[in-house]
């Protein structure tokens, strides 16, 4: 009984925090599966939208505001790897470690604005002092302080945003790019313009969500974006494979990319109430992110064989 | 309409699997030309249609389409001028897109794309009218994944999209020879249609003789990066097989290589 009430009691943070970093998951979503491009830059804009926030609020700019220029600034971490893409002619994947890697001195300077040496690894922020959107605090509240409520029309609203934006004449060629660049340039589209506003648009919502992760857990840490491509990743893999069959529109695929970041720290809550060290939950996640990943390719595999000896 | 003038391309320059693929090519067409390419493996066909359209820069020489110098533009600025098909199925369309919405794509080929919808419902009713032309039933799947249709559907549907802004050079790279026969006649016989109907410039890589002899009004011959042989309006109209190989033997000095151009 015990372990059943003390999870229930963990749900609603689990379901907030989920919901957080669904908005996370939604830009992972941009370039993994629209814009095929895997971008580590989020483990470093996550946090850079978390400082910003923190360090802008701290000083007196509104909470919107505040908000805003983190998504603004995780524009500008995506610009910073896309013209290293595209300009520098660095592969993807390595273009984004190394712009992951710049931000984390950046992020500590960022934290550290105002102070003596200049540069901080962790920045408190408290819900008491200052205006906050999402705060853990009321996450068991019944009133409409409470996160879950907000977050529900915040992310509801950036989700219609996408979708409209996906439909317009640049959203279709940011598709055509990421389905077949041979195709996109041969219809006029500039791709090399096309990978970096993806890139920009995703690090963007990243950094959005490492704002509200900010607000939410009190304080913004140099750290708190370490592995987050792997909870990304796995928000988007288990919405594949649970709601795949039902969620085709590409709304409700957003949607899923959220579902499924919950259902990460749903699961995430209960194992931890089974007794796992938070020491190995990062094995763990990796694990079953490489696990939900090999499935499709093992599959293929599986059925390639399944061809050839029917051939024989 | 088109005119190159005297272009090179070498690729791997300086290594082991250095390869002249443009040697000195001069080609110009007027307007209306419909020009089949053969030659044989590795004689530059498809090197000179990625040259036009921009694939890679040129080492020497000049690219004009339409009196303007297009040597120096970039593959999706020249695009607006330029409708290709490959020769791979896979390469002309965006298969995780509604066959509607690769159209659109194609619609706005040349144009400044904004925030404005990508699909109008305008838009759909032209192009289920495009589509009936055609005849491979598309008309009524507008809304479905090109990534289900077929080979020849696809192919069929990006020429479709090469043609639908009207393009003053219209590429086709082999865009037939992955297609099984009937298939390949019917994309053929969609070619033709479209490029008569808007008197399009043309340009036909094709690896079957009797296809080069029978459709365009011209026909030229690539071997080692350079044409050696075009033959136009009388003279084309009287060619054989038999008499593009001896004419073949004749100007290269040695045999044509392709069997499957002698057999198709």
């Amino acid at each position: 009984m015990g372990f059943l009430t003390g999870l229930l009691n963990s749900m609603p943070g689990a379901i907030s925090q989920g919901m957080i970093w669904g908005i996370m998951a939604i830009g992972v979503y941009i370039t993994f599966r629209i814009l095929d491009v895997a971008d580590l830059t989020v483990d470093g804009s996550l946090c850079t939208g978390g400082a910003t926030c923190v360090i802008l609020t701290l000083n007196g700019v509104p909470m919107a505001a505040a908000l805003l220029i983190s998504f603004i600034v995780g524009l500008l971490t995506g610009l910073a790897t896309g013209v290293l893409h595209t300009k520098f002619g660095i592969p993807a994947i390595l273009a984004g470690i190394l712009t992951q890697l710049g931000l984390y001195s950046i992020n500590l300077h960022i934290m550290g604005y105002g102070t003596d040496n200049g540069s901080k690894s962790n920045l408190p922020i408290s819900v008491d002092k200052y205006s906050l959107l999402v705060s853990a605090r009321y996450v068991r509240e019944l009133s409409l302080r409470n996160p879950v409520l907000i977050l529900i029309p915040f992310i509801l609203i950036i989700i219609g945003i996408l979708y409209w934006f996906f439909g317009t004449e640049i959203g279709a060629s940011l598709r055509a790019t990421g389905a077949n660049q041979n195709m996109a340039r041969a219809q006029g589209i500039n791709t090399d313009l096309t990978i970096v506003m993806g890139l920009m648009l995703s690090n963007g919502l990243v950094a959005l969500s490492g704002a509200l992760l900010a607000q939410y857990q009190g304080f913004s840490d140099v750290n708190m974006g370490r592995g987050a491509i792997v909870i990304g990743l796995a928000a988007v893999i288990i919405a594949e494979v649970v709601f795949g069959k039902i969620f085709r529109n590409f709304f409700l695929k957003m949607v899923g990319c959220v579902c499924g970041a919950i259902i990460y720290y749903v699961v995430i809550q209960i194992v931890l109430r089974l007794g796992l060290s938070t020491d190995d939950l990062k094995l763990l996640s990796a694990l079953v992110v490489a696990l939900f990943l090999a499935i499709p390719y093992w599959k293929g595999k599986l059925s390639a064989k399944s061809v050839k000896k029917g051939g024989n | 309409m088109l005119e190159i003038r005297d272009i090179y391309k070498t690729f791997n320059p300086g290594t082991v699997n250095e390869k002249k693929a443009l040697n000195g090519l001069s080609l110009k067409l007027e307007e209306g030309d419909f020009v089949t390419v053969i030659g044989g493996n590795g004689a530059g066909k498809s090197t000179m249609l990625n040259a036009i359209a921009g694939v890679w820069g040129l080492d020497a020489g000049q690219i004009i389409i339409d009196g303007e110098d297009v040597t120096n533009l970039p593959e999706h600025k020249r695009a607006a001028v330029i409708g290709r098909v490959f020769q791979d199925p896979m390469m002309g369309t965006a298969p995780t897109m509604q066959i509607d919405e690769n159209l659109a794509l194609a619609k706005r080929r040349g144009k400044k794309r904004g925030l404005k919808a990508n699909l109008s419902k305008a838009d759909a009713d032209e192009f289920k009218v495009m589509l009936q032309i055609l005849d491979l039933g598309l008309e009524d799947r507008l809304t479905s994944k090109v990534g289900l249709l077929s080979g020849g559907q696809r192919q069929a549907l990006t020429l479709l999209m090469a043609t639908l802004e009207k393009p003053k050079v219209l590429l086709l790279d082999e865009h037939t020879a992955a297609l099984d026969p009937k298939t390949a006649a019917k994309v053929l016989e969609a070619t033709e249609l479209v490029v008569e109907k808007d008197n399009l410039t043309t340009i036909m890589i094709t690896h079957n003789m009797k296809d080069a002899i029978a459709h365009g009004n011209r026909l030229v011959m690539m071997n080692d990066g350079k044409i050696i042989l075009d033959i136009r309006g009388e003279e084309k109209k009287k060619l054989t097989v038999e008499s593009l190989l001896h004419e073949f033997e004749k100007v290269s000095g040695q045999e044509f290589t392709s069997d499957s151009a002698i057999l198709g």
